[in-house]
């Protein structure tokens, strides 16, 4: 470089240091804060436009996502119920064949036969009184009564469902005590029955009475559910 | 050489101060500063040539970067403002390019 003069080369110098300046501060615009402050007003319109599409495509998004949680809460709580009453019926259904112990108002007769002369058709009279009474549970000395229940006459004992009973013969219902009571105590009925064939009957009703005999459950072998509606 | 201290200066001014830039230079200021920095690298290049004149650089800067500024004012106003920028950062890309070119074959004489 040939040497020059100091103010000839002064603009020079202010002109360079000028775009030096110019340059960092542009750098430094572009980097700093968003792109968006040097945008164009056509550029800005089309990233509006952009940003009112995707807006609108989340919004929808959100409409079919809030549908479908609330479509999944509904079946969801129809399922719970379900379930709800599902619970209630097999509780039914298991007190009704005898495979849950049981407790309850009601009634305990204790008879007394020692001449044998109660055969097994008297006991069969006292479980039908009883169902007739409303009877929900039965249980006769540890023997749980239930749909396939049967008594039979040995030479001298009785046979239900298969095992001797001993005397005396405790009957134990679950169901309305009173009406239980009276049930049995009808003229003509059970206990007046028993008196005349010359044997002690005693009927006691009780506030809170446990049935915890329970019966085997076996599965239907020729008997299929038939489809309703 | 004063040029580079005066750029030097001008960098770590702009480091130092660090200002905002106003938003009516916005749209002007970085077609601004590439017509400047075409100025610059012809006057290396005529550096290189001995042919430099102070004068010539003052003056092509100085316009330069006026009519880069005014062609987007006018660009903005007509409604092609960003072709037209687009436009401008080519002519002077290619423009840098050619310099560049040229003061390459000075230095390294290839």
């Amino acid at each position: 470089m040939r040497p020059r003069g100091w103010k000839a080369q002064l603009p020079v110098a202010a002109l360079a240091a000028l775009l030096g300046f110019g340059l960092v501060v542009q750098v430094r615009t572009t980097q700093g804060g968003s792109a968006l402050g040097t945008a164009r007003a056509d550029d800005l319109l089309r990233i509006i436009d952009d940003l009112t599409a995707r807006s609108d495509r989340l919004r929808q998004e959100t409409d079919d996502l809030r549908a479908a949680r609330a479509r999944l809460t509904t079946s969801g709580d129809k399922a719970a119920a379900a379930i709800d009453e599902a619970g209630k019926r097999a509780d039914t259904l298991a007190i009704l064949a005898g495979t849950v112990g049981t407790h309850g108002p009601g009634i305990r007769a204790v008879v007394d036969d020692p001449g044998h002369v109660l055969h097994a058709d008297f006991l069969v009279d006292v479980i039908q009184e009883l169902r007739d009474a409303g009877a929900e549970a039965m249980m006769i000395n540890g023997h749980r009564v239930g749909a396939p229940t049967y008594v039979v006459d040995d030479v001298v004992t009785r046979v239900i469902d298969g095992a001797p009973l001993t005397q005396p013969y405790t009957i134990t219902a679950i169901g309305d005590e009173s009406t239980l009571a009276s049930a049995l105590a009808i003229p003509r009925g059970i206990v007046d029955t028993a008196q005349d064939a010359g044997a002690k009957i005693t009927v006691n009703p009780a506030a809170d009475l446990v049935i915890d005999a329970l019966r085997p459950l076996s599965a239907p072998r020729y008997a299929r559910p038939a489809q309703v509606g | 050489m004063i040029a580079f201290a005066g750029l030097l200066f001008g960098v770590v001014l702009g480091i130092v101060v660090h200002p905002t830039v106003p938003l009516w230079l916005e749209p002007y200021l970085p077609l601004a500063v590439v017509a400047a920095m075409d100025a610059v690298f012809g006057g290396l290049r005529a550096t290189l040539d001995r042919i430099f004149d102070e004068k010539v650089f003052v003056v092509s800067f100085l316009s330069n970067t006026l009519v880069a500024a005014l062609i987007v004012f006018f660009g903005d106003q007509l409604g092609v403002g960003g072709q037209l920028s687009t436009a401008i950062v080519v002519v002077l890309g290619i423009r840098i390019f050619s310099n560049v070119a040229a003061i390459r074959r000075h230095v390294f004489r290839a």
